[in-house]
């Protein structure tokens, strides 16, 4: 899809940004809901199946709204279900496996930082509906950061071996999170437009929230200039069609299917 | 977690939207006091339970024997007179 905001029929450039934010909090919580059953306590078994309700509640009231903005009758079910892997537009961070628990964590620490402070400004969006949503995700967003920067810590700073992997997971997830800061035409538009932000501008405050977790847990950042992207426009990496398998399967094969 | 070393047990006590007071609402493992809070709030508060959250280790209660039961309990059975049962509520009294 191309950008082309404020053209008939339709917001293209909200809905765009829209099914970004949606397609973050969906895939993040398909992934964390991958842990019911497996999770390394039952309590951390209930967090994470929490978190994972968080997010799909996110991306329920998003994709609602984005299905309104669009004006082509389509559902939240219909934007969650029906979409092929070039349609989605998470950023690829989301999307990476869930590795061990200290990876999961990992993953979580970066996006919740991120997305707490992302939520923190929308909520004063001119568009009163997203300002709205902004407003309940943002406490939630916070309480992730927070649940997850505190195991980064007791995990860094804990055993030799619970150093190393969530230190490897640190490794393996630090170049993908830079995407989430890359601005693009869509941002640039929403941002100019009051209703969205240019993401470059949290990246300093996140970078310093994170270096202190990351020094506090003992851990080293990564030196790497490899910046991989294209999740936002469409272009993902492998992981993403294993998800959609297993989130799209009923819709798929019982098309319509209710209970 | 490859380790199978316990957490210490902690005893939660939550305070509800309408309740005055902290009550007993079950226990949990965990490796600190902060952990357990926040595995007491993923754990009890989910739906909308709880406005306030307290953890104790369940190793710093100090509890009654159940061994003493009798000489403990059994003596206030026969003091009917402690239960404000002998006189007449006036009836403009609602709210008792």
């Amino acid at each position: 899809m191309t950008a082309k905001p404020e053209t008939a029929g339709g917001d293209e450039a909200l809905f765009e940004y829209l099914l970004r934010l949606g397609d973050n909090a969906l895939i993040l919580g398909q992934r964390l809901g991958e842990w019911v059953s497996n999770g390394p306590t039952v309590e951390l078994d209930i967090a994470l199946g929490n978190q994972s309700l968080d997010l799909i509640g996110q991306a329920r009231m998003l994709f609602d709204y984005a299905g309104r903005v669009e004006g082509k009758g389509r559902s939240e079910d219909d934007i969650a279900f029906l979409r092929d892997v070039l349609d989605f537009r998470n950023v690829l961070l989301v999307e990476q496996p869930n590795g061990d628990f200290g990876q999961t964590v990992i993953r979580q620490f970066l996006y919740g930082t991120y997305a707490s402070a992302l939520y923190e400004r929308l909520s004063g969006s001119t568009d009163n509906e997203l300002a709205g949503i902004a407003q309940k995700a943002v406490k939630e967003m916070a309480y992730h950061a927070r649940h997850s920067g505190e195991w980064v810590v007791r995990l860094g700073d804990g055993t030799e071996e619970s150093h190393g992997r969530v230190q490897a997971g640190l490794d393996f997830l630090w170049p993908y999170a830079h995407e989430l800061f890359i601005a693009d035409d869509i941002d640039r538009t929403m941002a100019e437009r009051g209703i969205g932000i240019d993401p470059s501008d949290l990246k300093d405050d996140w970078l310093e929230v994170v270096t202190g977790v990351i020094g506090r847990a003992t851990l080293t950042l990564p030196e790497t200039n490899w910046v991989p992207d294209g999740g936002k426009q469409g272009r993902h990496t492998e992981n993403l069609g294993y998800i959609l398998s297993d989130l799209q399967f009923m819709q798929r094969a019982y098309p319509g299917a209710e209970w | 977690m490859s380790t199978n070393k316990e957490w210490p047990l902690y005893e939660v006590f939550i305070r509800s939207k309408q309740g005055l007071a902290h009550q007993h609402a079950g226990s949990l493992h965990a490796a600190d006091a902060q952990m357990a809070v926040e595995n007491a709030r993923d754990v009890y508060t989910r739906r909308g339970e709880g406005l306030s959250i307290w953890v104790v280790p369940a190793a710093e209660i100090t509890a009654s024997s159940p061994d003493d039961k009798e000489v403990m309990f059994d003596p206030a059975d026969s003091k009917v007179y402690r239960h404000p049962t002998f006189y007449d509520v006036p009836d403009e009294v609602e709210c008792l």
